[in-house]
């Protein structure tokens, strides 16, 4: 055996098979749900080479991400922190992955929960210093049209002008962002916070928190509502006829259009409900673990969310898995950058590469390889 | 202090320099949405030309190397996103946004250790005489060589695009990979290059910002650049020679708004009522103007986006 | 037992008991203290200097004392899982070294009452958390001297970040200071609305450099403002740290956090039991906590007249916040003689007169 030997082999094989790949009339459930577990699994060992060339102990790094915060000595602090992180992943997530079924790319979430943030403030910050049961679900109301408001921009210009909505929402984001700010500075600042941006801290404000329900759990109202959200999309896609809709909008238009469904009606009332979703969690989260409105109150859960819908496989339970799995690795990756010196960046890197696995691995479940000997030519 | 104090020959001057990384990956990314393919990873490809060129040019003291580092690292990432999207036909839209988050992320960890250093001067043309013209000698011929370079590949690529066989080739894999194919095409193999020359180019804007117009290394030093150059890619209908103008629009604002704050300017005097300037809307700018040449454009009944643009290719049986 | 024996067996559990405590009390097991950075120790401005403070807490020490950090953690909800995991794994002392933290560090010291807190630049305080800072407009006020005689176009500029009143009284500060040298000083500023971001901070001294100013000043992190000069062939002041490796010819001075004194002090106190939350305390040039970096880049006579203002205000004899002092709307804010009071520096929001810019609102 040379050095030639294998590279030899490898041409015979080549050469002797082609590989091609052929599309499944539907795609196979089993390597569906199998999908998301080999993308975890593939992206723990290339992130324990990752570790590993970072210098640090991979089998180290990897328990202290992702076993710690489950069943460590500190997870009665982090378990609870998990359900807090996944909360508004799960909610926008959800919302996003019925734009996604249906073709719509909704890439502007991260400025829809932006203003339903804003919008949900606002109304705390208006009603200041008054107490009264009335306010927390009025601002609940008022953080979810603000969200749909903002989602009706890219919605109304493709329905009537036929523009692109992941650019006008992509856009859109960064103008969320310029109004967070220009606030933060200005109308919503403060007055008694020494001439500092960022507004009244709504977690003094007892009508406007968003407090813990039950001591311990970290279940918030935004918690509570990621879940029973999770569930009702469940009931609705399988059962309900919207749900039937989306999936055939998604896969054949044409076909769609056909059985009279009205594409425009999807578009407003997919990217409606997302956007709703997506400024509910912001407004879960300026009332609750955030605090108040302030230049940098957000951290790009409306992307991550998008990943987190394609790893939930588009399916409100998986989605539930996927927020959870997510949550754990911000999580679990605080803590590795504080016990081992890890950098906050390897978390990033980690992510995208989860995706990548599952994109890559996604081809399983809607193709099949067909291998097939060559024909003598 | 006035409007009068800006001088608009320094004020163009650094909107060139200030457009010039966008205009980089703008053209890089039009290549490839030519072909047919939505990279929306060019946030992350730029980091990565801007971390990989920066690396080099400073551990080997030669800008130069770095340039061409730069060139390969967003090259090579975005052979990740081509594999995905040609062989393993996965979504278009998610692997870029996996890109972008990966290549952010896989910047910063092997950016550790070169924050707060000065890589390598680069050198600019002398262009002796051409800069003592009034006006346009100051305005436009004291750039660096990427500048340059950057003009010259627009017009490079518009010259491809239109009057030679490969780009009319590119053309008909973006307007119709089916019947390109039929024709004898190979559409992957096209794409799979248009895609790496997007990263390519990507990469360079992205050592633009971090070897010449900083110079220095710091995480996401990018900022969103990769979205503003997708947005440039419609606002110029996908047509190169346009790509000039919003990157103009989009570097030119940035400036502006600036050099508005330095001069002490704060609003607009209109004979009836005052404009105020407020930092926050000058910036917001560029993308209300996106937007609004974005529904314009849509508007009009023909729309110049490639026809395949963001389906995935393959053959059946 | 009869009680005689059940008084011996008490006896000796206590004695057992105490031999044990006194046991435990002589070896003391290291002072754990943690640190809750903004930005990366690499930005070589505001965090880098706190790591060095940090640094200088373990090379006095030494085995006393175990040091942790984490950097980059955002404001906000992440803040109060970074500060409560250092709590929770057993840290004795835990220095929150932004703004931004200081709703967070309220929190998490409200549950952890045996864990004191020191955060930076606030003003909330409660039992077991104290403020601190630095009255960086000292050596402010001195920069801005050097400006007003080294400016020749007449025109010095600023590159800002929040509108807060820190920053605010800086820049009035620096432009008393260059108007007391140079009567027909302008002042340009530029609001970046971020403390560390190169890029930007590049972009903005160049707009002012294009604009005509001479020397650039700033309240952002990183030497990018003065790189940005020395490529120009300008001059300016660094920002928390010495930045003459990035710009040896353009540097004339720059502040100097240091923040040693202060940490090893407050480390000293925790092992010593002599700890107690308190008020704001503020480093003063005089104790050593500003710092100056070398004058350099200006000629002599400049220098003679910046080192004379420097020892006024260190020795106490001058302060620049001394009446009488109007607004730019006109309004006089401090009397003949009168000097401004902690509450007035803290929440300054206003220019002085003669600055033209617009107050940002």
């Amino acid at each position: 055996m040379n050095g030639r030997t294998i590279p030899r082999i490898m041409w015979l094989i080549i050469n002797l098979f082609s590989i091609s790949l052929v599309k499944r009339s539907e795609p196979s459930k089993t390597w569906t749900a199998l999908t998301p577990l080999l993308a975890v699994i593939f992206t723990m060992i290339a992130g324990g080479l990752l570790f590993m060339i970072l210098g640090k102990d991979p089998f180290l790094a990897l328990r202290v991400m992702f076993w710690d915060p489950i069943f460590g000595e500190m997870s009665f602090y982090f378990r609870p922190q998990l359900l807090i992180k996944a909360a508004p992943l799960i909610l926008i997530a959800l919302g996003l992955s019925i734009c996604f079924r249906a073709g719509i790319w909704n890439i502007g979430a991260e400025g829809q929960y932006i203003i339903g943030a804003i919008c949900g403030a606002s109304v705390a910050l208006a009603f200041y210093p008054y107490e009264s049961v009335f306010i927390f679900p009025l601002m609940i109301l008022v953080g979810g049209i603000g969200g749909w408001v903002w989602a009706m921009i890219p919605a109304l210009l493709r329905t009537k002008f036929n523009t692109n909505e992941i650019l006008v929402s992509l856009m859109l984001v960064y103008v969320a962002e310029q109004i967070l700010n220009s606030l933060a500075i200005g109308l919503l600042r403060n007055p008694e916070g020494n001439g500092f941006p960022g507004s009244r801290n709504l977690q003094d404000y007892a009508s406007a928190s968003n407090h813990e329900i039950w001591v311990g759990t970290g279940a918030h109202w935004g918690v509570v509502l990621a879940l029973g959200f999770a569930v009702g999309f469940y009931i609705l896609l399988n059962q309900h006829l919207l749900g039937f809709q989306t999936k055939l909008t998604g896969q054949s238009p044409r076909a769609a259009k056909f059985s009279g469904i009205s594409p425009n009606f999807l578009i407003v009332i997919c990217l409606g409900l997302s956007g709703m979703l997506a400024g509910l969690a912001g407004l879960f989260e300026v009332s609750g673990p955030s605090g108040q409105i302030t230049i940098g109150f957000n951290v790009g859960y409306g992307f991550t969310a998008i990943i987190v819908a394609f790893l939930g496989r588009l399916n409100p339970l998986g989605i539930v898995l996927a927020g959870l799995l997510m949550a754990l690795t911000y999580i679990g990756g605080e803590l590795a950058q504080m016990q081992l010196g890890l950098p906050a960046a390897a978390i990033q890197a980690f992510q995208g590469m989860l995706l990548f696995f599952l994109l890559a691995l996604d081809v399983l479940s809607n193709y099949r390889f067909n291998f097939r000997f060559r024909k003598a030519s | 202090m006035d409007v009068s104090s800006i001088s608009p020959t320094l004020l163009i001057a650094s909107l060139i320099v200030a457009s010039t990384p966008i205009m980089l990956a703008a053209i890089g990314e039009l290549v490839v949405e030519r072909a047919g393919v939505l990279n929306l990873g060019v946030e992350g490809m730029m980091i990565t030309g801007a971390i990989c060129g920066f690396i080099v040019a400073y551990e080997t003291g030669s800008p130069i190397y770095g340039v061409i580092a730069s060139i390969l690292g967003g090259a090579a990432l975005s052979l990740i996103f081509a594999i995905l999207t040609q062989f393993f036909l996965a979504n278009q839209v998610a692997s870029g946004l996996a890109l972008t988050l990966f290549g952010l992320g896989f910047s910063a960890l092997i950016g550790k250790g070169y924050t707060g250093i000065t890589p390598p001067d680069m050198s600019s043309p002398n262009l002796g005489f051409l800069t003592e013209i009034p006006f346009l000698g100051k305005m436009l011929f004291e750039h660096d060589y990427l500048v340059y370079l950057a003009f010259s590949i627009i017009v490079l690529v518009s010259i491809f695009l239109r009057y030679t066989r490969q780009g009319l080739i590119l053309r008909a894999v973006g307007e119709d990979h089916s019947s390109a194919h039929a024709l004898g095409y190979k559409v992957i193999r096209v794409r799979v290059l248009a895609i790496l020359f997007g990263g390519g180019c990507a990469g360079l804007g992205g050592a633009y910002i971090s070897l010449i117009r900083v110079p220095q290394w710091a995480e996401g030093m990018t900022h969103g650049a990769g979205w503003i150059a997708l947005a440039i890619v419609v606002f110029a209908s996908w047509k190169p020679l346009r790509i000039l103008f919003g990157a103009w629009l989009f570097g030119g604002l940035t400036v502006l708004q600036l050099n508005l704050q330095a001069a002490g300017v704060s609003e607009i005097n209109l004979i009836l009522f005052k404009i105020p300037l407020q930092v926050q809307y000058l910036t917001m700018a560029p993308y209300l103007i996106t937007i609004l040449v974005l529904v314009l454009m849509s508007a009009r009944a023909l729309s110049n986006a490639p026809g395949s643009l963001g389906k995935s290719f393959h053959v059946s049986g | 037992m009869n009680i005689l024996k059940k008084i011996s067996l008490g006896m000796a559990l206590i004695t057992g008991i105490a031999i044990a405590i006194s046991g435990t009390a002589i070896t003391a097991e290291p002072v754990k203290v943690g640190f809750i950075y903004i930005g990366p120790p690499g930005d070589h401005g505001w965090t880098y200097r706190h790591d060095i403070g940090r640094k200088a807490v373990e090379a006095h020490f030494g085995d006393a004392v175990e040091t942790t950090f984490q950097e980059n953690v955002p404001e906000g909800p992440d803040a109060v899982r970074a500060i409560t995991q250092m709590a929770l794994s057993g840290h004795d002392l835990i220095f929150t070294t932004s703004y931004g933290y200081m709703d967070q560090t309220l929190a998490v010291a409200k549950k952890f009452p045996n864990v004191k807190f020191e955060h930076a630049t606030g003003w909330k305080t409660a039992d077991n958390v104290s403020n601190y800072g630095l009255k960086l407009y000292q050596s402010r006020h001195v920069q801005g001297v050097i400006a007003g005689l080294m400016t020749k176009t007449n025109k010095i500029c600023y590159v800002a970040s929040f509108p807060i009143p820190e920053v605010i009284r800086e820049i009035n500060t620096f432009y008393l200071g260059a108007k007391t040298q140079n009567p027909n000083v302008a002042l340009q500023i530029v609001w970046v609305y971020t403390w560390y971001d190169p890029g930007k901070e590049a972009d903005a001294a160049q707009a002012m450099i294009d604009n005509g100013c001479d020397v650039i000043t700033q309240h952002t992190d990183s030497p990018a403002p003065l790189v940005t000069a020395e490529k120009a062939g300008l001059v300016g002041f660094g920002q928390a740290s010495d930045q003459t490796p990035f710009a040896p010819n353009a540097q004339l001075t720059g502040t100097i956090d240091n923040w040693d004194p202060y940490y090893i002090d407050r480390v000293q106190a925790v092992i010593d039991g002599t700890w107690e939350g308190h008020g704001t305390y503020f480093g003063d040039i005089s104790e050593g906590a500003v710092g100056m970096a070398p004058f350099a880049n200006m000629p002599q006579d400049v220098m003679d007249i910046a080192m004379n203002v420097r020892a006024k205000i260190t020795n106490g004899t001058y302060f620049a916040f001394t009446g009488p002092l109007k607004d730019q709307s006109g309004e006089l804010r401090l009397k003949d003689g009168e000097v401004a009071s902690r509450m007035m520096l803290d929440t300054m929001d206003w220019y002085v007169e003669g600055i033209t810019a617009k107050y940002p609102d």
